[in-house]
């Protein structure tokens, strides 16, 4: 881990990895690199892999070959209680609100790793801040919440495990435009504080203008990835379907 | 009839804590625990063993029955039933049913079938209300009953372990993501549910003759109030207990002692037939 730079190296690399689902190869020698305190992209249809990839960064799923390295690490092999552990956290699709648990409730179990307990008020507080609904809604059952506020409390769940890095997959699923554009407006703020974040989106453009990299996967391959300013949505949308 | 709502209630309450464990281990584990009974039982005998060669008052064995019960719950858990969930529901059922029939020949073959009593200062002792008249054991069962679950009901609330207990609960996936075991998570809620398990067995002891083929009546027991106050509800145990004490009670006031345990079965069926998930269930 010391020999790991954070203005040289990537934070996150993804080398070649592959899974499977049973006989189906959902992700299939994708590779995948990440600079420290970058807003990154990863887009593509349906069924490309995406989610597959995120989840077997963060440890839900196990790769059948490959690596994956945080900060200079070999996490690979550790489950996904280890890897958040590490500083790398998962907003999952669809949220996955503990739905019969409180707002608050869902937000502490956020800081659940031992070393993000000790700043629970702190960071409790900070989360409140970002998201001020949230406080007034804290004493409600997630699964009472609109789609949008529930998207809230898994960020907020994310933040208070105090990540160095946030996948963020398909957070804007389902949520409408304005919703979407103020979650992030959210994300862009967690940024500037220093943690890096990786998102899925299906919007080729809100994600060339959130992120300064931008990777698109096509039948679990990253077949494009370069800088988000260089990358123009014809190229993309080129490599999107294959064409 | 004030003498049957009083002890209806005071029987609600032993019910309670005799369910509760098996409502966890539904509710979270998703694991019908066929053995919940043979546990209790299991319980009341170590504690048995431990009076006998102590001369302790059997609630004072719990401080050493309540442990051990811990530690053979998050064994039971983490060795058999955590490596067998990934298959389905069948393997783990018969590895519980596989526990019970092994639990109670065991104890067969140490303490005979000779029917035991956990003896106490209180056995015969008794407090009038009005014209009732009510056992001071019954008393104990419920007070004792309604603190462990109130103290059960604030663990899962209050500590990081309660609380990823409830979250593994409602998403494996999602706890894992923040940082839980799961398969910890599920030895210590097995664990915490052969606790529950302890207590309701030394209270059991105390209050009737028991043999070591005793369990299956209180997995009856414990299925009832499961069906009545909804899976993996700790509330719903508490008024599920109260529910079923009192219909069996009231329902021996009404139709004669002999249909004391029908009236009970009765209320089941009549909870399945019309609100199968539970009063509480979420």
């Amino acid at each position: 881990m010391s020999e790991w730079n954070q203005d040289t190296d990537a934070m996150l690399s993804v080398e070649g990895l592959q899974v499977n689902y049973g006989d189906f190869i959902a992700v299939k020698d994708a590779s995948l690199s990440v600079p420290y305190c970058e807003i990154v992209s990863v887009v593509g249809t349906n069924g490309a892999g995406k989610s597959t990839l995120f989840d077997c960064v963060a440890g839900v799923v196990k790769p059948r070959a490959g690596r994956v390295f945080f900060k200079g690490e070999d996490i690979t092999a550790l489950p996904a209680h280890e890897v958040v552990a590490k500083g790398l956290t998962l907003v999952p699709q669809g949220s996955r609100c503990f739905i019969r648990m409180t707002v608050e409730e869902n937000l502490i179990m956020g800081s659940y790793t031992k070393k993000a307990r000790k700043d629970r008020a702190a960071t409790l507080k900070k989360t409140y801040e970002l998201f001020p609904v949230l406080f007034e809604k804290r004493n409600d059952l997630s699964g009472s919440l609109s789609g949008g506020q529930r998207q809230m409390v898994a960020i907020g769940r994310a933040l208070m495990n105090r990540p160095e890095m946030i996948l963020f997959d398909e957070i804007s699923l389902g949520l409408a435009p304005t919703v979407i554009k103020d979650i992030y407006a959210r994300i862009k703020e967690i940024n500037r504080d220093g943690v890096t974040a990786v998102l899925i989106e299906q919007d080729v453009k809100r994600s060339l203008r959130t992120s300064s990299r931008c990777n698109v996967m096509l039948k679990g391959k990253v077949v494009l990835t370069g800088s988000s300013r260089e990358l123009t949505e014809e190229k993309i949308k080129a490599a999107y379907f294959g064409v | 009839m004030t003498q049957a709502i009083i002890n209806g209630i005071l029987l609600g309450g032993l019910y309670a804590i005799v369910g509760v464990g098996m409502s966890v281990i539904f509710g979270i584990v998703r694991l019908t625990n066929l053995a919940h009974g043979e546990f209790v039982i299991l319980a009341t005998y170590l504690s048995l063993a431990v009076t006998r060669s102590t001369g302790m008052n059997p609630l004072l064995s719990l401080v050493i029955v309540a442990p051990i019960m811990f530690g053979v719950g998050f064994l039971i858990q983490n060795t058999m039933v955590n490596r067998l969930l990934p298959r389905g529901q069948e393997a783990p059922l018969l590895v519980m049913f596989g526990l019970s029939i092994i639990i109670q020949n065991v104890l067969l073959q140490f303490f005979s079938a000779d029917a035991q009593h956990l003896r106490h200062g209180n056995d015969t002792a008794s407090l009038s209300f009005g014209s009732a008249v009510v056992p001071v054991m019954f008393l104990i069962d419920c007070i004792i009953g309604v603190i462990v679950i109130i103290a059960l009901n604030f663990f899962m609330k209050k500590t990081y372990t309660g609380n990823a207990i409830r979250a593994v609960s409602d998403d494996n996936t999602a706890a894992r993501i923040m940082g839980v075991n799961v398969s910890l998570i599920y030895g210590a809620a097995m664990g915490i549910a052969m606790v529950t398990a302890a207590v309701a067995g030394v209270l059991v002891g105390m209050t009737y003759n028991f043999y070591p083929t005793t369990g299956s009546q209180y997995l009856i027991i414990s299925f009832g109030v499961v069906v009545i106050g909804g899976m993996g509800s700790i509330k719903g145990t508490l008024v599920a207990g109260l529910v079923f004490g009192l219909a069996q009670l009231l329902g021996a006031y009404f139709f004669g002692t002999s249909l004391q345990l029908l009236s009970g079965y009765i209320i089941i069926l009549i909870m399945l037939a019309v609100r199968p998930q539970g009063l509480f269930a979420k």
